[in-house]
């Protein structure tokens, strides 16, 4: 068991670093680590405690420590909250005291334009992957597609639209 | 912790760790799909902890690091006020009740997944966080559409990371530095 903790540990730290443009960039790899390499869940299991975070309160990055609870229990998610978000907290207190020494310099500017591309195309992969892992019969296709359209066309509240979601699926209409 | 400062005109109404923590706590506990517009009410508009200014530079800082731009921006706002205890108490009060609520969400999800009502619903209700999960591609994705050195790093990255399932350190490696320098040759 504690290897399996050293384990997430090291695999969340490393996410912890590597999440430029916020939590849903790091889902892909995370999935990557969890399903594919580790074997501790399913790729549809993924994708449903992906949707339990979305459905709680809070930050979005809440999947953390639901991967954590799955595969170990409290320690887990002990360790996969720490993991993920010490590193990534340590790094904003050092930035902090350098932020105003670099806050007009050019470059700073060129990176930030930079990385706009990169976060797109990896929040893009991330919709990819999820998708892929949570849609497969045609009623989840015409909830995803649903939820998809009326979110970018319309101001719904997000929480609206998983309930909508939620009881349309509750009918089992299209599902297998 | 709630004496709310009357002076809602006042730049700095420094918070102490109880106010950090209460703060972060309440933001956490109603924050549902997406706690940014919320953050700023709270530490702007009703707390008048940080100047409009102070707010969208201090997210400028936080977007630019990795992690959650909340996340960081607790941390951030609790060293500034309080140091490293003002750090902890936010971030605590911020990912107290969602990590509570995620893993009662979790506990059922787990006693009852083999039920087919329980399946069906949260078929569903995966399916509707994938779809929130494209509209958010598509909105972040939007403003690059008449970007071709933008789309073209973005299109790498989708082969990469989703056709190609590669690993993302190395695919973050190559493709930051690559998007950065184009980027700057672009502008000189």
């Amino acid at each position: 068991m504690s290897g399996t903790l050293v384990t997430l540990a090291l695999i969340f730290s490393q996410l912890s670093l590597l999440a430029f443009g916020g939590g849903n960039t790091i889902l892909p790899e995370m999935q990557r680590q969890v399903v594919d390499i580790h074997h501790w869940m399913t790729a549809q299991e993924f994708g449903a405690l992906f949707a339990l975070a979305q459905a709680a309160p809070g930050p979005n990055m809440m999947v953390v420590p639901l991967v954590g609870w799955h595969v170990a229990g409290f320690s887990g998610v002990l360790v996969t909250s720490l993991a993920k978000f010490g590193p990534s907290s340590l790094v904003t207190g050092f930035a902090l005291r350098l932020w105003e020494r670099f806050k007009d310099r050019p470059w700073r500017r060129t990176v930030q334009a930079g990385l706009v591309p990169v976060t797109a195309g990896l929040v893009t992969a991330s919709a990819i992957v999820i998708t892929h892992a949570s849609v497969s019969s045609w009623g989840t296709v015409v909830i995803a597609a649903g939820v998809a359209i009326a979110t970018t066309t319309t101001r719904i509240h997000p929480l609206l639209a998983l309930a909508a979601g939620a009881v349309l699926g509750l009918t089992g209409i299209g599902q297998p | 912790m709630d004496a709310i400062p009357a002076a809602q005109t006042t730049k700095h109404d420094a918070p102490d760790i109880g106010e950090l923590f209460t703060g972060f706590f309440i933001l956490g506990l109603t924050g549902f799909g997406g706690v940014l517009p919320l953050a700023r009410h709270m530490m702007v508009e009703k707390r008048g902890w940080l100047s409009s200014a102070e707010f969208t530079d201090l997210l400028g800082l936080c977007q630019f690091l990795p992690g959650g731009n909340i996340i960081n921006m607790s941390v951030a706002v609790g060293l500034k006020f309080r140091g490293i205890p003002g750090a902890f108490a936010a971030i605590l009060g911020l990912i107290a009740v969602p990590t509570a609520v995620v893993i009662g969400l979790g506990v059922i999800y787990g006693r009852f997944a083999d039920d087919p009502v329980v399946r069906h619903l949260f078929g569903g209700l995966a399916a509707a966080a994938a779809g929130l999960l494209i509209s958010t591609a598509i909105k972040i994705a939007w403003p690059l559409r008449r970007d071709v050195l933008g789309l073209f790093i973005g299109a790498l990255c989708v082969l990469a990371i989703a056709v190609f399932r590669l690993p993302l350190l190395p695919t973050l490696l190559t493709l930051a530095p690559l998007s950065i320098v184009l980027r700057s040759r672009q502008a000189s």
